[in-house]
């Protein structure tokens, strides 16, 4: 058929998986950062790539990947603890600690001139997806799956408000980790297929615009979700052929939708 | 939650020796408390005497010193407490897509709420709702609900499984005159009829005067405690206020 002509290229079928893989993914995740206003902390994260890289290259690391997970966890960790002791306001500490860690990583990145090699981070490539690493994909989405499934609602009992959810036994240092660990390991994951500069939007968009429209949390997981792959997919096909980056695409249409959503939304006073 | 005709009494709940330190800095300290089933009991205290903080040490969300025993005064059977809380406020913004079951179901249900309606909790949640006149509020989200709307679908949830305890904490901020003389009242009959002890941290002298069956006056420990005469005419009172 005409219309699936773009699948008959092997890059293009293992990036349609890989879409059908993250944007799912991001969709359910973004509903919590959302929620629990950590845009600004997942976007630290997502600098953070960069120096996990460059932590790797110092420490001679073969593999950057596993330099670049390993700095992210251990830097989200850190973030939840300083910001909950600090008595700052979270954003100006969490900025604080972003911008030393991505000046640090583009030093040692750009010493000799080399930073050219590691430019592709900044926007990613979907395109270039191998099988192997839409398995990482699907492990880390399945894991998430199981944390939704079984602690979704202690961590939003936890951002309603921690005494009440200890007066409940829940955890609320336990659930916040988990939930920082998890998004970074989900960042670095799928940064270099999308990359650091809109990664971000991925993750807040869909959600943004699902809470223009819903009312509980079963319509905004399912808004949610489903403005992510919309775009997802559909952002995919139109950078084949208008021949664009694949992940600003994505984040055109996610924009749209939300402007969209926005406007509807207003109109019927939702 | 079941509903007796008259508490028994025999229940009470023992705090000695309280404490709460942050560095140097000592917050609460020998707090010594005796509270019965039954009973009103309303801290009060100028602002930053540690009335919070008696409340998150209670429920063990503070580290603390001290002891806090929940006791059957027939055999002295120590039994685990447990305890219902109302917060000050809940961190929600507008827009926010939480309904009063999705809230009411993190706290009290394993079925996630992202995913599918437990047909067994919104039952549940109802019978709870009803008894504060809230169950047309269940699918009304949580950041649209006015200061009285909202402290209703927090009592409901406090006593949803019958506790022994009942935690208020400053609940009376964004309620207007008719809707604080209600709330008092629904805390009057609530201890009138169910089994269970309420502490109650209060700004408005006035109320405590009317309903309380014991006040506490706090400054990083008890000044005073007894009954609302002997406190409000105590020079301890007079100083404080």
């Amino acid at each position: 058929m005409e219309i699936f002509s773009w699948l008959q290229y092997d890059f293009m079928k293992f990036a349609f998986l890989a879409v059908l893989i993250i944007t799912p993914l991001f969709g359910l995740m973004g509903t919590m950062i959302v929620n629990r206003k950590m845009a600004f902390f997942s976007d630290a994260l997502g600098h953070s790539a960069l120096t996990g890289i460059a932590v790797g290259v110092v420490f001679g690391v073969e593999n950057t990947n596993l330099s670049m997970v390993v700095f992210a966890v251990v830097f989200a960790l850190l973030l939840n603890q300083i910001s909950s002791r600090v008595a700052a306001s979270t954003d100006t500490v969490i900025s604080v600690f972003s911008s030393f860690s991505t000046a640090l990583g583009l030093a040692i990145l750009s010493k000799g001139g080399n930073f050219s090699r590691y430019s592709s981070i900044l926007v990613g490539d979907i395109l270039s997806i191998s099988p192997q690493e839409i398995l990482y994909l699907a492990i880390i989405f399945a894991l998430t799956l199981l944390f939704w499934l079984f602690g979704f609602n202690k961590l939003m009992a936890v951002s309603l408000n921690r005494t009440l959810a200890k007066s409940r036994r829940i955890s609320a240092a336990w659930m916040e980790n988990l939930f920082a660990v998890l998004t970074a390991l989900i960042v670095m994951v799928s940064i270099k297929w999308v990359g650091i500069l809109i990664i971000n939007a991925l993750l807040i968009l869909p959600a943004a615009s699902a809470r223009n429209l819903s009312e509980n949390m079963r319509e905004y997981h399912f808004f949610s979700i489903l403005f992510s792959v919309f775009s997802g997919v559909l952002g995919l096909v139109v950078s084949y052929y208008v021949n664009v980056a694949t992940g600003p695409a994505i984040v055109i249409l996610a924009s749209v939708i939300y402007f969209v959503t926005h406007i509807w939304g207003q109109r019927h006073n939702l | 939650m079941r509903k007796i005709l008259k508490p028994c009494g025999l229940h009470c709940i023992k705090v000695k020796h309280l404490g709460v330190s942050l560095g140097q800095q000592v917050i609460l300290e020998d707090i010594n408390l005796h509270i019965h089933c039954g009973s009103l009991n309303a801290v009060i205290g100028r602002n930053g005497a540690g009335k919070s903080t008696l409340i998150r040490a209670i429920l063990g969300e503070t580290a603390h010193t001290g002891t806090i025993e929940f006791k059957d005064r027939e055999n002295g059977k120590i039994q685990k407490m447990k305890i219902g809380y109302v917060p000050q406020t809940l961190n929600i913004e507008k827009q926010t897509p939480v309904s009063v079951y999705d809230m009411i179901a993190s706290y009290h249900s394993n079925v996630p709420v992202f995913l599918k309606k437990s047909r067994k909790m919104t039952e549940k949640i109802l019978e709870c709702l009803k008894l504060f006149e809230a169950e047309e509020l269940l699918e009304k989200q949580v950041c649209n609900l006015s200061g009285g709307e909202l402290q209703r679908v927090l009592l409901s949830m406090a006593v949803m499984d019958s506790p022994n305890l009942l935690l208020l904490d400053e609940p009376v901020s964004g309620i207007d005159q008719n809707g604080m003389e209600l709330f008092y009242q629904t805390i009057y009959q609530l201890k009138e009829n169910y089994d269970l002890a309420v502490i109650l941290i209060s700004h408005d002298l006035d109320y405590v005067r009317q309903y309380a069956d014991k006040v506490i006056l706090l400054d990083k420990t008890v000044l005073r405690q007894g009954s609302v005469k002997e406190v409000f005419q105590s020079k301890e009172f007079a100083e404080v206020f």
